[in-house]
């Protein structure tokens, strides 16, 4: 794992969620580097989530919606692409590369094409490289604990 | 209200790199409601600043983020002077009246705008912004069936559409509705066309900018030297 790219993956709770889901209960083989995050919905990201991912050293960010016309919030993955464009812009403006960062449609039955998704964006990763804000793994796996734990902690406080 | 947009990461990054720590500082009155200095934005580009700051070895510098009430009334950057003596740079992510509002209140202090101020204007839709009005000092909206021709004719003009005037549109851009025939259109309907007949003087432009920054006054609100009086 020392050397493995790490991929953090936005997931919509109503298709990309469940597609990751069901590609585990299908036993289905992809990369282990895929470290998933939920969401209500893509349109609750932020760019400033993505861009905490990469400051923390994530070398390449998946954020995985509804079809489009399948949102279940209506617009909310049409609002998370353009914040993903916009994102990229910035980027590469920072001096990262925009590749790292991909948004994928999918619905809760496409467990293959999450596992695809998975594979093609690791293997992009990889012939990037490494992010150069990358810290030492054991340290990167503390702080995606982190952003998860400050995430369901997030989604905890919505609830109530 | 005042419209302003991010100035370039890089130009950002080129005007702080010497420093050691850095302070960013977002405004929550106008840019917050243009999405350019808010808090959101703020710590968008403190991210953005770091990251690249780190990419062109200088990643020993501090950036940190925080957002006031509103940049241009010292009795919110009081709030701020406390934590300003920990660093050695300000960038600020209000208009260029903030900036300089910070810079008067912290002398010692470089300070660095972070936004382009564009102009005073009004949401048009969501994520658009457009330029109603040029602050010229002496409003004559009444006359023009309120639309500005200062501000939304490209030349300026007093008299009525120039010759670039195309199918509403201006010459400048084709995008750009004309302003006269904004102003025609408007005064058709409230059937005010009758005004135009007569010439429009020219404008008293020594109530602008042409004269130096300006100041209101208003005596019976001011307070300071109220006692010594």
């Amino acid at each position: 794992m020392k050397d493995e790219p790490l991929i953090l993956a936005f997931c919509c709770h109503y298709c990309a969620y469940a597609a990751a889901d069901l590609a585990g209960s299908m036993r289905l083989q992809y990369p282990g580097n895929v470290r998933v995050l939920r969401l209500p919905c893509t349109g609750k990201l932020e760019v400033n989530f993505i861009l905490a991912a990469f400051e923390r050293g994530v070398d390449g960010v998946i954020v995985a919606g509804c079809l489009e016309g399948g949102c279940h919030f209506l617009e909310g993955n049409l609002r998370a692409r353009r914040r993903v464009e916009r994102t990229r812009e910035l980027l590469a403006e920072i001096g990262l590369e925009p590749e790292r960062l991909e948004m994928f449609n999918l619905s809760s039955a496409e467990g293959t094409r999450f596992a695809e998704i998975a594979t093609t964006m690791v293997e992009r990763v990889k012939s990037l490289g490494r992010s150069p804000f990358r810290p030492e793994t054991k340290r990167i796996e503390q702080e995606i604990h982190e952003i998860s734990r400050q995430a369901e902690e997030m989604l905890e406080g919505e609830k109530r | 209200m005042i419209v302003a947009d991010r100035k370039k990461i890089h130009e950002i990054r080129d005007m702080v790199k010497e420093h050691h720590r850095v302070l960013l500082v977002g405004c929550g009155t106008c840019v917050t409601v243009c999405l350019a200095g808010g808090e959101r934005e703020t710590g968008i580009l403190g991210s953005a600043l770091r990251m690249a700051l780190r990419l062109q070895g200088h990643g020993d510098v501090t950036v940190d983020e925080c957002t006031i009430e509103r940049q241009c009334e010292g009795a919110f950057i009081d709030l701020l002077a406390p934590r300003v003596s920990d660093y050695d740079a300000i960038c600020s992510l209000g208009c260029g009246a903030g900036v300089q509002a910070l810079a008067e209140r912290f002398p010692k202090m470089p300070v660095y705008p972070g936004l382009n101020t564009q102009f005073m204007g009004i949401l048009e839709s969501q994520g658009v912004w457009t330029e109603k009005c040029s602050g010229c000092g002496n409003c004559r909206l009444g006359e023009f069936a309120g639309i500005c021709p200062i501000t939304r004719c490209a030349k300026r003009l007093f008299n009525g559409p120039c010759g670039g005037s195309q199918k509403g549109k201006c010459e400048v851009h084709p995008d750009l509705d004309c302003g006269w025939q904004l102003i025609y259109d408007r005064a058709s309907n409230l059937r005010l066309l009758g005004r135009f007949e007569r010439i429009v003087p020219p404008h008293d432009w020594s109530t602008g900018l042409d004269g130096g920054p300006r100041k209101v006054v208003r005596e019976d609100q001011c307070i300071a030297d109220l006692c010594s009086r």
